[in-house]
């Protein structure tokens, strides 16, 4: 969002995309963005046996403001979708989201008139992560994960490169319902 | 051969009712909920009627005649006659339920909360439930009352045509129905007459419809695998 | 890349707008020095604070709508509906079985207790309330008392954490996690677990569950007095606890709330004692009540209540009798006894080779019971049980097909939280957190 986006391609957008990759991933801000069972276990993931403190995550953030990855633990209603999308507008790039649960990643069980199928329809997700509600471990594995992907972001001219890469894969990959084949 | 033997004799092919009393609330037709021709199970034919328990008599059982004479009694006290208030008395499954005539609710209401030997203080709320084909009471409003002083629980009912869906409210007698009654009116559209502050609980202020009533579709969407789709959980066909 | 300004910001502009009631400042972030400049030129004190629905030390989505004069609080209104999930409408389309999932999910903290509640319901409208077998009953008991048990500590647990003592919580999740090992001993699952099922139970304690639980009761009877140390004579913890939210007995039948906060009022009401269920009259336990109406009085009941919950768990592990858990009416009781396979699931082999291999009119039934379910009898029934935050009812309505014409569930957060006003207004801003807490309202179940 400052300087190191407007770099020149190269070796020096290169260093700086690992050494700012390497210290976002080392510090992020979660917004509590709890609504249902999953965050439970977000809160459980934050207490003393699971101790998310391991991965410099310990610091729930009450503010948007001051977060940078919204993990959107439970469903999410039609009522509360305005909500979340003005609480991740209010976030400062950069920012992430894990979408937590089933619920929050396709509906789930709840396919019906209350429930948005999938928080992907209000804010681009970075992770989904599966389960009824996730265990702590899984929410874990799924914060390192998303370090993993910080830590590989592109800055600049990369970034809209990997951008414009991404979106010519999307558009040429076969959609599910023309896939072949067993359900996995 | 005797005539209950004869495998033709009218309503001889078809399931036993569990009771032809009772009331009539809707009549179901085959059997896999396959319409318009696509049923080969040979049970098309099928006419299935649906009944709710119907009216008792006297003797109720137990406490349940206590309450009911009190009630009566209470009623007449104030002038009413119990016969054109309350419609009828089921008992069933353990339970007494009043089917009261709306317009009798708030002083119906208000005798079981406040007659020393009724004092139902505490209402559990109020839960709606939906017949589109029980005509002309299409909506019922079914209040259960608990009394702590007698460690009893009764259920009331009441019920309104979907061109008229009003009840009177009970939220100056039972404050606590408030929000259960909103919670009504935002899900039933059921209109309690006499609310403070009528409006949705649930759902956002701006809703189009009553979704939990049966003519509300439940808006699930078809869901994609590899190669197939799933149809929204009220569109699969189903066992009626 | 140029920052854009995001609409939230764009719209925080903290002009007035002019409506019948005057001149009104909507706030939604922005630069505070503005709105306290706008606010100072007009003569009006009177501010609404929007409280939520994302807040961190509201319960959930809970949004309050708070209009405070200086530091009091003169009108308190609740926002409710962020978490609707339309569950209600959902068991519609389910069978009368695989309700349970989705009852479950309702109240997340007390999830035995939705399944407890709803299936005393089924089974009433089935008539096969007797038949229930005593170990399945047992079972069902010491499962809801465990359940109190992790309710209450989360209760305790995030009512710290809302008030800032951060200790609590820690304490609070680390006990909740012992009882969550056990749910997942028995259930396979640690949240939401759909075990309890309309005529019994889904399947029988695992080996070696007795001992983990007796084990559990001897360490829980060491980590509660921790909270008494820690909480019950703190005097900064009583000094924001007591005499706060206060609802005397009247206020809390006008406002139909039970549970904790009527038996803070001193009034003994549980429907355990009262109306008992799962045979609750043959147990030792004690009701407690307080004579405070206030938060800390709520606060110690819910302690005492774990401490008589653990006792009702040792006695349902001495009565536990070897015996089936399910009603023996094969309409209703699903055939097959889930096995584990290698995946950690699965069905018996045993009896897959039986209905594939043997018996044709097994598979039959197997495949009609699963897919179509069970019939009900029409009519209705109202169930209610006892759970951590009051009187949990289900009122059930049966059309005599095989899925639920109508559950409406009277969940107690719902009911309760009506108080919220009659707790708050009056009193400091501050203190709407404690009242909000001490009603411990979950937003699954409020919202359902």
């Amino acid at each position: 969002m400052g300087l190191e986006e407007k770099l020149p391609s190269g070796f020096l957008l290169t260093t700086v995309e690992q050494a700012a990759g390497w210290v976002r991933k080392s510090s992020v801000f979660p917004a509590t963005f709890g609504l249902a069972c999953c965050a439970i276990e977000m809160m459980t993931t934050g207490a003393g046996r699971y101790d998310l403190a391991r991965f410099g995550m310990e610091v729930f953030r009450g503010s948007p403001r001051q977060a940078d990855l919204m993990i959107v633990a439970g469903r999410v209603s039609q009522k509360m979708a305005p909500v979340l999308r003005q609480v991740y507008d209010q976030m400062p790039n950069p920012k992430w989201v894990i979408s937590m649960g089933v619920c929050a990643s396709s509906g789930g069980m709840f396919n019906n008139y209350a429930i948005v199928q999938g928080v992907d329809h209000i804010v681009p997700v970075d992770i989904y992560l599966p389960g009824c509600p996730p265990r702590p471990e899984m929410l874990m594995d799924s914060i390192l994960k998303l370090h993993q992907k910080i830590q590989e972001t592109k800055l600049g001219v990369n970034q809209r490169q990997a951008a414009r890469e991404a979106e010519e894969a999307a558009l040429k990959a076969l959609p599910t319902i023309e896939m072949k084949g067993l359900l996995r | 051969m005797s005539e209950q033997d004869d495998p033709n004799a009218p309503g001889q092919n078809v399931p036993a009712q569990r009771d032809d009393t009772g009331d009539l609330i809707a009549t179901r037709r085959g059997m896999f909920g396959a319409a318009g021709g696509g049923d080969t199970s040979g049970y098309g034919g099928l006419v299935r009627t649906v009944r709710l328990p119907g009216a008792s008599s006297r003797p109720y059982g137990g406490w349940f005649d206590e309450v009911a004479d009190e009630l009566e009694g209470a009623l007449e006290e104030q002038g009413l006659v119990p016969a054109t208030v309350i419609d009828k008395t089921v008992v069933d499954r353990d339970e007494l339920t009043f089917h009261i005539e709306r317009e009798y609710l708030p002083v119906v209401a208000r005798t079981l909360r406040d007659d020393p030997a009724l004092r139902f203080e505490l209402c559990t709320g109020v839960s709606a439930v939906h017949f589109p084909d029980d005509k002309g009471r299409e909506l019922h409003a079914v209040y259960h009352l608990r009394s702590l002083t007698h460690n009893r629980l009764i259920r009331v009912e009441v019920s309104a045509p979907d061109a008229d869906p009003h009840i009177p409210s009970v939220v100056d007698v039972y404050p606590t129905n408030d929000w259960h009654e909103r919670e009504a009116y935002d899900f039933f559209g059921l209109v309690f007459d006499g609310h403070p502050a009528l409006t949705r609980i649930m759902m956002p202020d701006d809703w189009q419809g009553f979704p939990q009533r049966k003519d509300y579709p439940l808006g699930g969407i078809p869901v994609e695998y590899k190669g197939a789709q799933i149809p929204a959980p009220d569109q699969r066909r189903s066992y009626s | 890349m140029t920052p854009s300004p995001s609409p939230a910001e764009a719209s925080a502009a903290p002009g007035p707008r002019e409506t019948t009631e005057g001149a009104v400042y909507t706030v939604t972030g922005g630069d505070w020095d503005e709105i306290a400049t706008a606010a100072a030129a007009s003569d009006d004190e009177r501010l609404i604070v929007n409280m939520g629905p994302q807040h961190p030390s509201t319960h959930g989505v809970l949004r309050l709508i708070l209009e405070i004069d200086g530091e009091t609080v003169t009108e308190a209104r609740c926002g409710i509906g962020y978490l609707h999930t339309g569950i209600e409408k959902n068991l519609e389309y389910r069978t009368w079985t695989q309700g349970t999932t989705f009852v479950t999910r309702m109240d997340y903290l007390t999830p035995f207790f939705n399944e407890t509640a709803y299936c005393l319901a089924v089974e009433k409208l089935l008539g096969i309330t007797d038949q229930v077998p005593d170990r399945a009953t047992v079972i069902r008991v010491m499962l809801m008392e465990l359940n109190r048990l992790s309710s209450h500590l989360v209760a305790i647990a995030t009512g710290g954490m809302e008030l800032g003592a951060t200790t609590i919580m820690i304490y609070g999740f680390r006990d909740r996690e012992l009882v969550l090992d056990l749910y997942e001993l028995i259930t396979g699952l640690r949240m939401n677990h759909a075990y309890i099922r309309p005529g019994g139970l889904a399947q029988d304690l695992p080996p070696g569950a007795v001992d983990q639980v007796r084990a559990f009761v001897k360490k829980m009877r060491k980590n509660l007095p921790e909270y008494d140390k820690l909480a019950s004579g703190n005097p900064v913890f009583k000094g924001r606890m007591e005499g706060i939210g206060h609802l005397d007995l009247a206020g809390c039948l006008a406002t139909g709330a039970t549970g904790p906060i009527l038996r803070a009022a001193g009034l003994p009401h549980d429907l355990r004692k009262t109306q008992p269920y799962c045979g609750y009259e043959t147990y030792d336990f004690e009701v407690p009540t307080a004579d405070t109406c206030d938060a800390y009085g709520r606060f110690l009941i819910r302690l005492e209540e774990m401490r008589q919950s653990l006792r009702i768990v040792e006695q349902c592990l001495d009565r536990l009798e070897p015996g089936p858990v399910m009603v023996a009416d094969k309409k209703i009781a699903w055939p097959a006894q889930l096995a584990l396979g290698p995946d950690g699931l699965g069905n018996s082999l045993d009896h897959i080779k039986k209905i594939m291999g043997t018996s044709m009119e097994a598979l039959i039934h197997h495949f009609k019971l699963v897919t179509e379910g069970f019939r009900v009898p029409p009519g209705q029934a109202y169930a209610a049980v006892e759970s951590p935050k009051g009187e949990l009812g289900v009122h059930a309505v049966s059309d005599g097909g095989t899925r639920p014409y109508r559950v409406h569930f009277r969940d107690p957060s719902f009911t309760n939280l009506q108080a919220m006003a009659a707790m708050c207004e009056g009193g400091q801003v501050a203190d709407v957190i404690v009242a909000v807490a001490s009603i411990d309202p979950v937003m699954g179940g409020v919202d359902r």
